[in-house]
């Protein structure tokens, strides 16, 4: 077994704006079993961070535990990471984007992570509107500790060992829309043409972005019956648009047909391109969508695609008006300017 | 776009770079990996196989396999293959039990060759295991032909040689040495039932300028004189010594030059330095003697004086290239240059030589005197004549001649025994999987970034006083090992297997110099080269496309920077690709099997 990725690259591998290739976004090998969907999200992860120039060193990755919270040591090697405990990387997320916005925070989770042990941090950084991008690697399952049902696992869905599941799954994106998140999409690992541009606009996203990922578990939920293996995703997704997102810095020379095309301009002036396959849906008609997830739901649909966006987001450090200093930056005079201002701050209560 | 039939082996064949460029195709990374291994004596049976010469060609090998490495593409420099073949012969064990039998009862057919040298006696090794009385002509005293009389002993030492002519010779050939064969027809006349024809191309040309005449003494042509200098003939040279010539035999003369008296030898290009013939690592050795090398120097003249060399004239020209990249050497209108010279040796080229060839005997010529051979069988116009190495298509070197000779073997054999000389045999080929466990394979596919080992030389106060001292001195064992390891095993196949496929993609996100792509098949290879993750501008190397997969998409892998590492095998969930061994030996007469 090759514990070692070789240093070997394409001698004309493509270079971004910053001069890298995508060699200096990757990880070292992954662990993970082989095949595993997580794996193609990490590659979808350095896609798009290379295709954002997004230089490394102003990437902080989250995670918590299981196969899915492993996944940052397989990509980003330059960039700062925190490994929470179980559950918890919304919470830390939270805390470090409030010390230092300064940062681009890309969360990774898994189902169990967020769905079970994490739920009760995962519903408050959406309704804060952490500026960050939240990933779940959706297995259905938790991989790590050999492939228990989880709470995204739906009804009826067939175990490796045979069981069906007689819970209701979550819908972790009709659940972030209904608490008010800003943006929601939902992909399928094996769809990078589709997911990468998704986690760039994500990125680029001002407020708290959920992607959920559907993540086959080769090992332990890749079965038949499972409906989150590859063979099952595959004929039931359902995708809402093609999408595209054309960053800031590319010219836009096209006009759109916009009775077939959404073109939805963020806040930093890039753009996302929906051609929009299903015409009843408008990404931003919540009511469109939580319609539309739901009768997908009913007809053992997947929905993917950009499932709803709020252009007008205002994130959680604009909210509250946090300095634009990362707090370890601010010097000893400026955290504690002195008694002649606390005087002066008190005397305004007097 | 069609899928890609990896059945057909030349498929794979193609994707290993230096056995598919070696002319005799010897398994390369097949005895490298045994070189690793400390398997020496394996490894050199291995080559002795293919190339019959291992020892010479480890130390004076044109290497064309080196420039198609594909170390070279991923890296710098390609992998020493030359010299790790002669860690292999210089470390072997005894090989007398490897070597085939020689049947005492022969098979009735006669054949002669003429000529002693890499070629003839490649055909001597491939037919003599087969029963044939073989009769061996050569009008130096002893076997192997320019190996012998041209390539100096600092080169390739004797004893090398020796050891690699005689094995051949000991299988029971009639030798007929100090036999200058004047009249072919003398010997179609006698009982032969082929005739191979292995005389080089024995002419040096000569420079017919003025003063050539008077001063003859010290005028000499390279090819002769090395051969003299070999043969014992001459042992000094004056010591001022001008070389004109850019190639290796003139890199030859001027070093052989140095180790016989001469103190200021020059070498005379009329082309620029960058566009000089001769090797560039036989350059370097000479620059590393302190040759010094004049480009751009068209001789004119000798300075002859009462019978006597004096030196020699040149005019001064540049390289010019028109629109359609033609050079053309321009006089730069500086005063002509004059150096002083005790000899001048003139290495210029060489050319055939078939005056003995008689014009009657349906051998037909071209309008430049050469035999007209087909290049696959190597048979001229008369069905018993054939021909191989420098005499057959005009020079080249070694390893060509045993290559050719391998080829005039098999249409020798065919055609005594009666079957058809273009009925060729095919390639002994096999392919089986590497693994041992579940990410675990029969070849180190660990591999590092490292570069090439340089091999160790004598001091030169030794070699330049000594025409004997060999200047190389090998890579010792621990090098041998580091530069073994440099060996991507290109001959370890990724094979693909569609339906295994559950398109998770895992290879194409592993691999780490991106040759796998998941693609809607294009109409045609150009546009789907463009559409790879890199675009596969590299157009000699293949592009392996699969069959359809369940999602409508093809999986296709670009051959060029492969490193073979096999990761997208170990990161494959359901072993769709997996690392398998290609054995391809070109076939030898009688289809015969040596090791
Ligand atoms: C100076 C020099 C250096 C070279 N260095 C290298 C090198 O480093 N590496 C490399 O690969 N190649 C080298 N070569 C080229 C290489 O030596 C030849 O390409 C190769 O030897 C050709 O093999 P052959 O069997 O065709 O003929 P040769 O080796 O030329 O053998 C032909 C033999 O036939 C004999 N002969 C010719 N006519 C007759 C006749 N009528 N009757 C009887 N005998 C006859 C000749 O005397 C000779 O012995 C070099 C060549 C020269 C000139
Ligand atoms: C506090 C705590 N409780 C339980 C566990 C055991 N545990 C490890 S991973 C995991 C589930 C992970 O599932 P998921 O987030 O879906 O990740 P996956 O492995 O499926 O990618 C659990 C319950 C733990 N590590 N810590
Ligand atoms: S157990 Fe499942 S989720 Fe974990 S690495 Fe293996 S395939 Fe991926
Ligand atoms: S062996 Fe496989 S992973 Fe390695 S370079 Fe070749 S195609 Fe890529
Ligand atoms: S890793 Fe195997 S199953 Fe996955 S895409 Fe590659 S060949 Fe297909
Ligand atoms: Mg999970």
């Amino acid at each position: 077994m090759s514990y070692l990725k070789p240093k070997f690259a394409h001698p004309r591998l493509p270079k971004n704006d910053l001069g890298y290739t995508k060699k200096e976004y990757e990880g070292v090998i992954s662990t993970l079993c082989a095949g595993c969907g997580h794996d193609s999200i990490s590659a979808s992860i350095v896609d798009a961070c290379f295709e954002l120039d997004i230089a490394p060193h102003r990437v902080a990755k989250m995670s918590g535990i299981g196969c899915s919270s492993k996944t940052p040591a397989y990509f980003l090697r330059n960039s700062h990471g925190f490994n929470s405990v179980h559950g918890r990387m919304p919470s830390v997320t939270t805390g470090a984007n409030l010390a230092n916005r300064s940062l681009i925070y890309i969360g990774v989770s898994g189902d169990g992570d967020t769905a079970s042990i994490g739920m009760g941090q995962f519903i408050h950084a959406v309704r804060r509107n952490v500026n960050m991008t939240y990933i779940v690697m959706n297995n259905g399952c938790y991989g790590l500790t050999k492939g228990q049902d989880s709470a995204t696992a739906d009804k009826g869905s067939i175990s490796k060992s045979g069981d069906a599941n007689s819970f209701e799954g979550i819908d972790l994106c009709a659940l972030a829309i209904e608490l008010g998140a800003t943006y929601v999409a939902q992909s399928f690992s094996g769809d990078k043409e589709q997911l990468v541009p998704l986690i760039k606009a994500a990125i680029t996203h001002n407020g708290f972005s959920l992607i959920n990922v559907i993540s086959p578990c080769v090992t332990f939920n890749n079965n038949p019956g499972s409906t989150k293996s590859y063979d099952y995703v595959r004929a039931h997704n359902e995708a809402l648009s093609k999408i595209d997102f054309v960053p800031v810095k590319e010219e836009i020379v096209t006009t759109y047909d916009h009775t077939s095309v959404n073109v939805l301009e963020m806040h930093d002036g890039s753009l996302i391109k929906l051609q929009k396959i299903s015409p009843e849906w408008d990404p931003n008609d919540k009511l469109s969508i939580v319609t539309a997830l739901h009768n997908a739901r009913a007809n053992h649909q997947i929905l993917t695609g950009l499932l709803y966006i709020d252009n007008d987001s205002v994130e959680l450090n604009d909210l509250i008006n946090t300095t634009e200093t990362p707090l370890n930056t601010l010097n000893y005079d400026v955290l504690c300017p002195g008694s002649e201002v606390l005087r002066e701050f008190v005397g305004r209560y007097a | 776009m069609n899928s890609t039939n990896v059945k057909d082996p030349e498929y794979f064949h193609k994707v290993v770079d230096c056995q598919y460029a070696c002319p005799a195709h010897t398994p390369v990374p097949e005895y490298i990996r045994l070189i690793a291994q400390g398997e020496y004596t394996k490894a050199y049976m291995i080559n002795w196989e293919s190339n019959v010469f291992p020892g010479v060609l480890g130390r004076t090998c044109d290497r064309p396999c080196e420039p198609a490495c594909r170390r070279g593409r991923v890296e710098e420099e390609p992998v020493a293959i030359c010299r790790l073949k002669r860690v292999a012969a210089d470390n072997k064990d005894d090989i007398t039990p490897f070597l085939p039998e020689i049947p005492s009862i022969k098979n009735g057919k006669k054949v002669a060759l003429i000529g002693a040298g890499p070629a003839a006696l490649t055909v001597a090794r491939d037919l003599a295991p087969l029963g044939y009385h073989i009769d061996i002509y050569d009008d130096q005293s002893k076997g192997g032909g320019m190996m012998r009389s041209q390539i100096p002993s600092f080169r390739l030492p004797d004893e090398v040689l020796d050891f690699e002519v005689d094995i051949i010779l000991d299988m029971g050939l009639m030798t007929h040495f100090n036999h200058y064969v004047t009249s072919l027809k003398s010997l179609l006349n006698k009982d032969y039932d082929a005739i191979f024809v292995g005389t080089g191309a024995p002419k040096g040309k000569d420079l017919h300028l003025p003063g050539r005449d008077e001063a003859s003494a010290n005028i000499h042509v390279g090819i002769e004189w090395l051969a003299n200098v070999a043969f014992d003939h001459i042992h000094k040279i004056g010591k001022k010594v001008l070389v004109l010539g850019g190639g290796n035999t003139a890199m030859d003369c001027c070093r052989t030059s140095l180790r016989l008296g001469g103190e200021d030898v020059k070498v005379l290009v009329r082309s620029p330095f960058k566009s000089m013939k001769a090797s560039p690592w036989e350059i370097e050795d000479a620059m590393h003697e302190d040759i010094v090398i004049h480009e751009n120097h068209v001789p004119l003249r000798f300075e002859v004086e009462n019978g006597k060399l004096k030196g020699m004239y040149f005019q001064r020209v540049e390289a010019k290239y028109d629109a359609n990249g033609k050079r053309q050497l321009v006089p730069t209108g500086e005063p002509d240059v004059f150096f002083p010279a005790d000899d001048v040796i003139i290495a210029i080229g060489q050319e055939n030589k078939f005056e003995w060839i008689e014009k009657d005997l349906g051998i037909e010529f071209d309008q430049w005197d050469m035999p007209l051979i087909d290049e696959k069988t190597f048979a001229s116009t008369s069905p018993k004549v054939f021909f191989g190495g420098d005499a057959a298509l005009g020079p080249k070197n070694v390893i060509t001649a045993v290559a050719q000779g391998h080829q005039a073997a098999i249409s020798i054999d065919l055609y005594c025994q009666g079957q058809d000389i273009h009925d060729r045999p095919d390639p002994h080929t096999n392919l089986y999987s590497t693994k041992m466990g579940i990410h675990e394979w029969s070849y180190d596919n660990g591999i590092v970034i490292d570069e090439r080992y340089l091999v160790p030389q004598a001091d030169k106060s030794i070699t330049l006083n000594n025409i004997k001292k060999e200047v190389e001195l090998g890579f010792d064992i621990a090098t041998a090992f580091k530069e073994a390891q440099r060996c991507l095993n290109c001959d370890i196949q990724t094979v693909f297997t569609a339906p295994k496929c559950i398109e998770c993609d895992a290879c194409m996100d592993v691999c780490p110099t991106s040759c796998i792509n998941f693609l809607v098949p294009a109409e045609d290879e150009s546009e789907l080269r463009e559409q790879l993750r890199v675009p596969a501008i590299n157009d000699t190397q293949e592009l392996m496309v699969s069959e359809v997969l369940k999602t409508g998409r093809v999986m296709v892998k670009d051959e060029d920077v492969c490193l073979h590492c096999g990761l997208c095998a170990e990161r494959c969930p359901t072993a769709a690709w997996d690392m398998q061994h290609f054995i391809y030996n070109t076939a030898k007469a009688g289809q015969m099997v040596f090791s």
